[in-house]
C-alpha cells in the first residue's frame, strides 16, 4: 500500500491504466501481465500475493470481472486508487465503444456492417462455449474432483437449458456443494 | 384487431426509463458471479426481451473485439441505442456501481482473500457451475446462426474451429479475429450478395 499517495503516483497509476485500456481487447485481464509489471515490479507498490489475491477477489464477488483493476487501485491507494485505475482503464475504451456503437448504426444496412456482424457471430459462439471449456478445465485436472465436477458442470448445464431456475441460486448451490467436500 | 393477445415472438420489448436501464444492469451484474455473460443472456433476451438472440449475438460479436469487457460494451452500446449517451451511462452505472462499492468493501474487510480450505472449496464449486452457465450459453444460442447469410453449416464449422483455436492452439483473440473472422466475413459478404434477403 502506498501510504500518504502523492497526487504525482496516482496520476501515474492513471496514465498507465489508461495507456493498457485500448489494448484490452478480450477484456482487461489480457493486459493483467502488464499490470503485475507495472505494480508489482517496477513500482512495488503490491507484493506478488497482494496482486494475485486482488484477482482471485474480484473473481469471487459478483460483478464483471473488471472489477478486478479496482481493487488492485484500491490495494494501491485506497479509495482513491481504485478512482485512477478504473477511470484510467474505462476512458478510452467507453469513448472507443460508444463512437463504434454509433458507427456501426448509422451504417447498419450497408454490406460492410452485416457481413461483419454476421461474420463474427459463429465466433462469438464459438468463444462462449470454449470460455466454459477454459473454465472447467483446471477442475477437471484435480483426480480427486473429477467426476463429481463433470457431473455438476453437466446437471448445470442441463438445468439452463430446460428450465428457468435463477442463475445465481445454481452458482451458490455450487459453492455450497464445493464447501460441503461433495464437489 | 387492436390488442394482439398472441405471444410475441419477435416484438421486441424497450426499457421504460433511464432508471429501467441502471436497475436492468445493476440486476445482472450483481447476479453474475465467475462472469456476467450468461445472466446477461438470461435478463436481456429471456426475461426482458430487449433484444432477440439474434440481436444478442450479433451485438456481442461487435462488444468483442472492441477493447474493454465484452459485458461492460454490451452494457454501453445497448444502453446508447435506446438514449444516446446518457443511456450508455445509465447502463454502465448499473454495471458497475454497486458491485464495485461491494468488491471493494470485501478487500475492505478481508486486506487480502481469505485463504480458507472452505472458501477454497466453495470457490471450486462456484467456478464449475459458472462454466456450466457458459457452455448452456453459447448451446442455447446457437440456433442464432441457422439463417446467418453465409449458410448453417458453413457457420457451426466455423463456431467448431472458433473453439478448437482457442483449447488446444490458444490462439489470442486478436488472430482470431483476423483469420478466422476474416473467412466468417468473407463468407457472409459472399451470401449477402448472392442472395439478399435469402434466409
Amino acid at each position: 500500500m502506498m501510504l500518504g499517495a502523492a497526487h504525482a503516483d496516482l496520476l501515474d497509476l492513471f496514465l498507465h491504466f489508461l495507456t493498457l485500456s485500448l489494448l484490452s481487447i478480450g477484456g482487461a485481464i489480457s493486459t493483467a501481465p502488464d499490470m503485475h509489471r507495472y505494480l508489482v515490479g517496477e513500482r512495488h507498490w503490491l507484493s506478488d500475493t497482494e496482486f494475485t489475491s486482488s484477482i482471485a477477489l474480484a473473481q469471487a464477488a459478483p460483478g464483471p470481472n473488471i472489477l478486478f483493476v479496482a481493487v488492485l487501485g484500491w490495494n494501491v491507494a485506497g479509495l482513491s486508487g481504485a478512482f485512477a485505475a478504473m477511470a484510467g482503464i474505462m476512458l478510452p475504451s467507453t469513448t472507443l465503444v460508444l463512437a463504434a456503437t454509433r458507427w456501426a448504426r448509422r451504417n447498419k444496412d450497408s454490406l460492410g456492417v452485416r457481413a461483419f456482424s454476421a461474420g463474427m457471430a459463429p465466433l462469438t459462439l464459438g468463444l462462449m462455449l470454449a470460455t466454459g471449456w477454459l473454465l472447467a478445465e483446471p477442475y477437471l485436472r484435480l483426480p480427486a474432483h473429477r467426476h463429481a465436477t463433470l457431473a455438476l458442470i453437466a446437471g448445470t448445464v442441463l438445468l439452463t437449458l430446460k428450465t428457468r431456475i435463477s442463475l445465481v441460486w445454481m452458482v451458490l448451490a455450487g459453492g455450497v456443494l464445493g464447501a460441503l467436500g461433495w464437489v | 384487431m387492436s390488442a394482439p393477445a398472441m405471444e410475441p415472438l419477435a416484438a421486441v420489448q424497450r426499457p421504460a426509463s433511464l432508471w429501467a436501464l441502471y436497475l436492468a444492469f445493476n440486476r445482472l451484474a450483481l447476479q453474475g458471479f465467475g462472469g456476467v455473460l450468461a445472466v446477461a443472456q438470461r435478463e436481456l433476451v429471456e426475461r426482458l426481451g430487449w433484444m432477440t438472440r439474434e440481436e444478442f449475438v450479433e451485438t456481442l460479436a461487435i462488444a468483442q473485439v472492441l477493447p474493454g469487457p465484452n459485458v461492460v460494451n454490451l452494457s454501453l452500446m445497448i444502453g446508447d441505442r435506446y438514449f444516446g449517451v446518457r443511456g450508455a451511462f445509465a447502463a454502465l452505472a448499473g454495471m458497475l456501481a454497486l458491485p464495485s462499492l461491494l468488491v471493494l468493501s470485501m478487500a475492505a474487510l478481508y486486506g487480502s482473500v481469505a485463504r480458507h480450505p472452505v472458501v477454497n472449496d466453495a470457490l471450486r464449486g462456484m467456478g464449475a457451475v459458472s462454466a456450466g452457465l457458459i457452455l448452456a450459453t453459447g448451446l442455447k444460442l446457437l440456433p442464432a446462426v441457422r439463417r446467418n447469410p453465409m449458410g448453417r453449416t458453413l457457420a457451426a464449422l466455423l463456431a467448431m474451429a472458433t473453439v478448437g483455436a482457442v483449447v488446444w492452439l490458444r490462439l489470442p483473440l486478436p488472430w482470431l479475429v483476423l483469420l478466422l473472422g476474416g473467412l466468417g466475413m468473407a463468407a457472409a459478404w459472399r451470401g449477402l450478395n448472392q442472395g439478399p434477403g435469402k434466409a
